[in-house]
């Protein structure tokens, strides 16, 4: 279909009107025309924006969930998905941590996430917890005396349209993909961040990403923007699994890097992966793109992913300006059921551009992981270098480890390097540790470690310290 | 100290250790010899706890405890410790940071504290100048791209900071020239006192000229065939391992 005639299309429906009544704090479960009007009226969104939403809606209707992932999970009922949910009442909470689960909050005492925020965490009534509504963001002063705008996407396309306008989908395209469209259309929040050219950032920006509301599908929205020689370091997600009954998490992250610029984006995933049949766990597919749009450019994904009953997602970089840079450093963990097919892409698009690829991949338990990689070298990446390291450490013997490594080489002057690894944990490091008076338990945490060292050390040094705690805690009980 | 008897061993249905006898005292230091084949490193190798060995008969105790009873991490910790032949390695884990994990588990098993940072790291650098250790050593990944000497002294550095009661060294001379053996066996030495004892697993009698010991044995097919002093070492490189087969069958 011509885009004018969707857009005509879209208008005359939009026409007809909505019925949905704005003054109800959720929508029933479905999707169609009004459930998107009533997201975007209760948003307070312009109609540009609603239109863009309505476009990505008629596109996602003619496509088709991708079906090519190492994945196994049913069909799942969009129509089942309720898509807006206001916050929670508090007195619909539990009132204090001793109405909480007390398994959970052991692992809170074991990660040390401190107590306040355990609270949090868990869904007690206190102030700072919402649902679909973003954290009240805090040193909202500072990053304002450096030019720095860091707020919720809602409030961006309220308050600074055009450069929402001007950056929306231009990484991510509406019909980008199956959940890209789905999540272009319904997206009820997340967070914008503007870097003003020659600002370093002067904090590292970090935001929880949490659901909370049974049966509430999530779909985030994330555009971050780093001017002409700006700098930017962004914290996602959080190191306490966060519970939920069977949900779907489709986000959208887009980054854009002018010249000079540089992102780093590191992510510590944690998700409910379901009970130990992998009953209840959430279903993240997450598209996550950045575009080194200006000349020597850099943009950097770095990510530990434990939780999730499964997870498809591929950080990837558009490597557009010459001598732009792309990195993706990557650890998964999968124990119990859960599935994971995750990897990057790095599309080689301007003369000398680099990327570098270290994934590392830990399956224990009955899990199965995959990591999908693909470089491609256009004809004009003239020069361009790819380095692809992705080594995969098995635990006992019913999980399983898979490398799906594509690339496309569009030109002679290209350097692509690929060494992939696959070893079992060996009994023979595992002796060694043992013998020399180590437990089990800390002898696999520590090779485990070891494993995942080159990662590990990108990560901002807190997030680090944190994402090892989370991984002795996920593979607790993988041995023995 | 350690009392092995009638000790059978099988690995995947093959016999290995056929009654296999042995007495070590606090105090002493004994080399077990023999031709390659014999069981030499499958007895270390059991008592240490290795996986895939199936004792059929027989009993391990370690002052008076039952060893085939105990996790591999406990007879560690109990102060039976092994030097490997092939040390392994375990990469992106610090040497420094294994030291410390094995001697606090330790400790905790005693009902001690974790050592200080300043304390341990002064008894690192002492021991690993005993072993004619760059200090930069600690700071590298476990054996990753240590040569073979290295690997060795490495090992015996685990055993000066770790002290173990009974410290069993299999064919802790492989691979090493004759500087870094004598390193080696300074290290070994530097170990004996009247309360621990040391077993040797070696193919050849000249380490025994650095670690001279009480007692030397000769394993061949699965028994101690004979035993007798450090004199018995000597004969042996003289005349080989045939005639003490022959002795015994007769």
């Amino acid at each position: 279909m011509a885009s004018e005639e969707m857009e005509q299309l879209v208008r005359r429906e939009y026409k007809q009107g909505f019925v949905t009544d704005i003054e109800s704090d959720t929508v029933p479960p479905g999707l169609d025309e009004s459930t998107i009007a009533f997201i975007s009226q209760k948003k307070g969104e312009p109609e540009w924006m609603l239109e863009w939403r309505l476009e990505a809606y008629h596109q996602w209707l003619k496509m088709t969930p991708p079906s090519w992932a190492h994945l196994e999970y049913p069909p799942i009922d969009y129509q089942a998905i309720s898509y807006f949910s206001a916050p929670k009442k508090p007195e619909d909470r539990p009132q204090s941590l001793d109405e909480v689960d007390p398994k959970l909050l052991e692992t809170y005492e074991k990660l040390g996430i401190p107590l306040h925020e355990r609270a949090a965490l868990a869904g007690v009534a206190v102030d700072a917890v919402f649902d679909s509504v973003s954290v009240t963001t805090t040193f909202k002063e500072k990053l304002h005396e450096a030019g720095v705008i860091f707020c919720s996407i809602s409030e961006a396309i309220r308050e600074y349209p055009e450069l929402v306008r001007q950056y929306l989908g231009t990484v991510v395209p509406q019909a980008d993909n199956y959940f890209a469209a789905l999540n272009s259309a319904v997206f009820t929040d997340g967070s914008f961040v503007y870097v003003p050219e020659g600002v370093k950032c002067p904090m590292e920006l970090s935001t929880y990403f949490r659901i909370n509301a049974a049966n509430t599908g999530q779909f985030e929205r994330t555009l971050v923007i780093c001017d002409k020689r700006a700098q930017v370091s962004y914290l996602e997600g959080c190191t306490a699994p966060q519970r939920d009954e069977n949900q779907l998490h489709a986000a959208v992250v887009e980054l854009v890097a002018l010249e000079d610029a540089y992102i780093k984006y590191s992510t510590v995933q944690n998700w409910y992966p379901g009970d130990e049949d992998g009953k209840g766990g959430i279903y993240n597919f997450v598209t996550k793109r950045g575009d080194c749009r200006g000349d020597r450019s850099r943009i950097s994904w770095t990510q530990v992913e434990t939780g999730s009953a499964i997870t498809w997602k591929y950080p990837s970089c558009m490597l557009r300006g010459k001598e732009s840079v792309g990195e993706f450093y990557s650890v998964a963990v999968t124990n119990g059921r859960q599935q994971a097919d995750t990897g990057t892409k790095m599309i080689h698009i301007g003369e000398n551009t680099r990327s570098t690829i270290v994934a590392k991949g830990i399956a224990a338990g009955r899990s199965d992981q995959a990591y999908r990689g693909l470089v491609k070298i256009g004809p004009r990446a003239k020069g361009a270098r790819n380095y692809t390291q992705c080594d995969s450490l098995l635990i006992g013997d019913q999980c399983g480890a898979h490398t799906f490594p594509y690339q496309e080489i569009g030109n002679s002057t290209a350097t692509v390097e690929h060494e992939a690894t696959t070893s079992k944990i060996a009994d023979d490091q595992l002796f060694y540790c043992r013998a020399r008076g180590i437990g089990e338990e800390d002898a696999v945490s520590m090779i485990v470690n070891g494993f995942c060292k080159d990662v590990f050390q990108e990560l901002p040094m807190e997030f680090a310290v944190e994402a090892e705690a989370l991984l002795n805690v996920t593979l607790e009980g993988s041995v023995g | 100290m350690l009392e092995v008897k009638d000790l059978h061993v099988t690995i995947e249905d093959k016999v290995i250790l056929k009654g296999l006898n042995l007495t070590i005292n606090a105090g002493e230091v004994h080399a077990i010899m023999g031709p390659n084949g014999a069981g030499k490193s499958t007895l270390s190798a059991v008592i240490a706890g290795k996986d895939g060995y199936e004792v059929t008969q027989g009993t391990i105790l370690f002052e008076g405890q039952d060893v085939l009873e105990m996790e591999i991490e406990e007879r560690a910790r109990a102060g039976l410790l092994l030097g490997f032949q092939y040390p392994i390695e375990i990469p992106g884990v610090k040497n420094i940071y294994l030291l410390k994990a094995a001697l606090n588990a330790q400790r905790a098993a005693r009902g001690e504290g974790e050592i200080p940072a300043p304390e341990f790291m002064k008894l690192v650098r002492e021991k690993s100048a005993e072993m004619k250790m760059d200090p930069s050593f600690l700071q590298r990944a476990v054996n990753e791209g240590f040569s073979g000497g290295e690997k060795k002294r490495n090992e015996i550095l685990q055993m000066l900071i770790l002290q173990p009661k009974l410290a069993m060294l299999d064919e802790i001379d492989s691979g090493l020239d004759i500087d870094a053996m004598k390193v080696v066996a300074d290290g070994v030495n530097s170990l004996r006192n009247a309360d621990r004892a040391i077993l040797l697993v070696t193919h050849y009698q000249r380490l025994l000229n650095h670690i001279v010991p009480d007692h030397v044995h000769v394993l061949v097919d699965g028994r101690i065939v004979k035993s007798g002093g450090k004199e018995l070492a000597l004969e042996l490189e003289d005349r080989g391992y045939d005639w003490v087969l022959e002795e015994s069958v007769a």
